[in-house]
């Protein structure tokens, strides 16, 4: 996998179809509905418990603003990957074009992402350090993966946008 | 008659609002806790984004929500604080605001 800056736009080539496959789910691995730890930990509490009033006009004011923020993030991800849905070799490496201007939704997108899963799957700190754990062996081993794998885009998304450099090529691991 | 004289009677209402007005003036702080999931880069840019930090900075407080679990990273007026809660919440920090008195 290839990433490179230019002309505005942050361009991952060389995806093999494992790795695409995992970047089509992003959108679906936000969605934290049905899982009460994820819902939680995507809209936690502003304050300690017993500050009710506050709570209670964060729930009814604020949590709407942020589901709002979260699904706009998602829906642009989702434009972004259309392209990737049209392959019509199966099995060839393909290119992801993100927009400069989408960078802050693509982190925000696999934020949720990353947190949704660690949520549902309740990883420990030591696990999420596990870099290298194959993804082959059980759901869990492959959402570890996944969550790594997400978390590893958006090193790359952050060293592009916010590490100073304008136009250079890295090369993943992944 | 008697009406306008109940009517004027009815102020302590007034002094309710005086109260939380008051509560809204004291300091309160903006508290981000550790979580293991967000990476240290991207608390770092959020840092430098919402308070507007040096990457110095961000990156001591950053090293400061890893190391202690916590960082006070503001302290004012409850109405501020309450936006940069919000900004945090935004970009999925584990933020919260917490009285200082």
């Amino acid at each position: 996998m290839e990433v490179r800056q230019h002309a505005g736009v942050l361009e991952i080539s060389e995806i093999d179809p494992f790795l695409a496959e995992l970047l089509r789910q992003v959108p679906e691995s936000t969605k934290a509905e049905g899982v009460e730890a994820a819902e939680r930990r995507l809209f936690s509490l502003p304050a300690e418990t017993k500050e009710t009033e506050l709570c209670a006009e964060w729930k009814v004011y604020v949590e709407p603003e942020l589901r709002r923020l979260f699904q706009t993030a998602t829906e642009t991800v989702v434009a972004d990957l259309e392209p990737l849905n049209g392959n019509s070799k199966p099995f060839a490496n393909c290119t992801l074009r993100i927009p400069l201007a989408h960078a802050e939704a693509w982190l925000n997108a696999l934020n949720q992402a990353r947190l949704v899963i660690a949520s549902k799957y309740g990883f420990t700190e030591s696990e999420l350090c596990d870099h290298y754990r194959s993804p082959i062996g059980s759901r869990r081993d492959l959402s570890l993966f996944q969550v790594n794998f997400y978390g590893f885009l958006q090193e790359f998304i952050l060293q592009e946008t916010h590490g100073g450099s304008s136009d250079s090529t890295s090369k993943g691991e992944q | 008659m008697d009406a306008p004289f109940l009517a004027a009677t009815e102020s302590p209402v007034i002094e309710q609002e005086t109260r939380s007005r008051e509560k809204l003036d004291l300091p309160w702080q903006v508290v981000v806790h550790n979580d293991p999931v967000n990476l240290m880069t991207y608390v770092t840019m959020v840092f430098q984004k919402v308070f507007g930090f040096s990457r110095e900075k961000a990156e001591k407080h950053m090293l400061e929500v890893h190391r202690d679990g916590r960082s006070i990273v503001w302290s004012g007026l409850r109405e501020r604080a309450e936006l940069y809660v919000q900004q945090l919440h935004g970009y999925l920090l584990l933020a919260t605001l917490e009285r200082t008195y």
